[in-house]
């Protein structure tokens, strides 16, 4: 299992299952099916991906633990580079076919529309993330300091959730579908954490006076 | 080399067994409620039989031979059947059309789901012949009609007019149908009526919940009497030529084109004209973004989104904006309005 994941060609294939969405977004769009809102069909999908893939990046560390296959961190980069990447798509979607490159009325979108607002920062939050995203990165800002700056995807998931929940008009049985996923996966973290630091008190903790060491 | 005593208790196990012993609970609840309906004498009509159906046959009995005449009439068939001897109406624009496929696949019906492909899935089978429409209230001759007598109320019309979605979309789409006026006059509105409250048909064994929609059932909606009585206040009974299909509405429902497409209630039932300001489910469900009047006003904002520019559906993905119009263009309608502040009765 373990030659597996680390075979050449696992990265291959990710590559080409992450671009899948992209294929069958094209095919429904050859194939004109894409309701007679196309737009909306556009920016339902790719924002769709982008918390999808945002999750299932998030998912890698709770699965290297629970399923004993630590080299699964070889996919994260690339996982979360492809949740960039259907963002970008997200938002280029609504800056050319929903808006039309009218700058006034973006801006008054972004400083108005909660909604927007909160999209935006969580897709801004992953740019330093991309650009830091390479092994030269993580030399120069050091491994402690890289980790801590990339957990800001924390607070991306959160904001394109939050970001889905704000603009549904009634129905949030998704949108909170999303958000309990997110809980979990964040939760697993705080657990794993707290465990941690038991321990790490327990390790220094003195042995108690009293007690024999069996020798 | 993980931990190993990590190993001793995964999460996802503590799950199975809890997911096991929850589905052998769920399991032995179900049979012992089928088994205790067959013991128990006490069934119902209304436990065997679907509500739609008895409610059908309630109907029919209410309705009499009347309903005979409804099983030969176009809705018998249950698909859209070809509407004749209706005339072209001035009040049409010249617009293009919205493609046919693109009205009638592209829904906002919540009772059949909250996407917009669901309706036109969801509502195939629903039935609605026979069908009785009640108008009451503050009126001096209340009226139960069947579809035939609807169909007599008023001359058919072919009107085509723009639909303006509080979403910030558009159609253009041939309706036909009669002034609503028409209807009203026949029931005589008494002095106290001053406003009109409508009602959908609700039917929660074949549409969806309200919890699962978020928004309440059955669907209401109202006009203030002189809105209700302008001559563009249409009541639909088709579309492109042909009775309307179950997701835009069938058998018959309200168009009121220079208000948001919410107003313009589906599937009518009950009709009541009343004192007071009647509640109207989505200002029930949103109050600062779905007001009473709701007249489309490029000026008023959605929480969510400006109304300033919509978009018209039906041609592609480029350029498909237009700038939206006060009253959705329908200018005629300004005076109901006169000295009204429309931003603060949006």
């Amino acid at each position: 299992m373990k030659k597996f994941w680390l075979s050449r060609w696992t990265k291959v294939l990710l590559f080409l299952l992450c671009l899948l969405p992209l294929a069958d977004l094209l095919r429904h769009g050859f194939e004109q099916d894409m309701t007679a809102n196309p737009i909306e069909f556009i920016t339902h999908y790719t924002g769709n991906w982008t918390l999808r893939l945002l999750l299932i990046t998030l998912a890698i560390t709770p699965l290297r633990a629970l399923l004993h296959q630590p080299q699964l961190v070889r996919f994260r980069r690339m996982l979360g580079l492809f949740a960039f990447f259907y963002g970008l798509l997200h938002l280029t979607t609504w800056i050319w076919l929903d808006k039309e490159f009218d700058v006034a009325a973006m801006w008054d979108d972004v400083v108005k529309r909660r909604f927007i607002t909160v999209g935006m920062l969580g897709l801004l939050l992953m740019v330093p993330l991309a650009v830091t995203s390479t092994a030269g990165w993580v030399r120069r800002l050091g491994f402690k300091r890289w980790q801590w700056l990339h957990r800001l995807i924390y607070v991306s998931a959160a904001a394109g959730v939050v970001h889905y929940y704000w603009l549904v008009k009634s129905d949030i049985r998704l949108p909170l579908m999303y958000g309990a996923i997110l809980t979990v996966l964040l939760l697993y973290r705080l657990g794993a954490w707290m465990k941690d630091r038991i321990k790490a008190k327990r390790r220094s903790r003195p042995v108690p006076s009293g007690v024999s060491v069996a020798s | 080399m993980p931990h190993k005593e990590d190993r001793k208790g995964p999460v996802w196990l503590i799950s199975t067994t809890w997911r096991r012993n929850t589905t052998i609970r769920w399991r032995r609840y179900h049979v012992s409620r089928a088994m205790s309906i067959h013991k128990t004498s006490s069934l119902r009509y209304s436990d065997v039989t679907p509500r739609r159906e008895y409610i059908n046959r309630r109907l029919f009995l209410a309705a009499g031979s009347a309903v005979l005449g409804a099983l030969a009439s176009p809705f018998a068939a249950g698909a859209e059947t070809k509407l004749s001897g209706y005339t072209k109406s001035p009040f049409s624009t010249d617009e293009k059309p919205t493609p046919y496929s693109a009205v009638t696949s592209y829904n906002n019906y919540y009772e059949f789901g909250t996407g917009k492909d669901e309706p036109a899935k969801n509502a195939k089978n629903y039935r609605t012949s026979p069908w009785m429409l009640s108008i009451g209230g503050e009126v001096t001759k209340p009226k139960m009609l069947d579809l035939d007598a609807i169909m007599k109320v008023a001359p058919l019309e072919e009107r085509i007019y723009r639909h303006r979605c509080v979403e910030g979309w558009s159609f253009v789409i041939p309706w036909i149908g009669f002034p609503l006026n028409a209807l009203l006059k026949q029931v005589e509105p008494t002095s106290k009526a001053k406003y009109v409250a409508f009602q959908s048909y609700y039917d929660p064994k074949q549409m969806l919940s309200s919890r699962a929609a978020q928004i309440q059932f059955p669907y209401i909606e109202g006009l203030r009497l002189d809105e209700a009585m302008h001559p563009l206040t249409l009541i639909s009974v088709g579309l492109y030529g042909q009775t309307l299909p179950p997701q835009n509405g069938a058998p018959l429902r309200l168009t009121v084109p220079w208000k948001y497409g919410y107003k313009s209630i589906k599937s009518l039932v009950k009709i009541r004209l009343v004192e007071k300001q009647p509640p109207t489910t989505w200002n029930l469900a949103w109050s600062q973004a779905y007001g009473f009047y709701s007249n489309v006003n490029p000026q008023v904002d959605h929480p969510t989104h400006s109304q300033a520019t919509e978009e018209r559906l039906g041609s592609g993905i480029f350029g498909q904006h237009i700038k939206t119009r006060m009253f959705n263009g329908y200018d005629q309608v300004a005076s109901l309005y006169s000295g009204m502040n429309l931003r603060k009765y949006y």
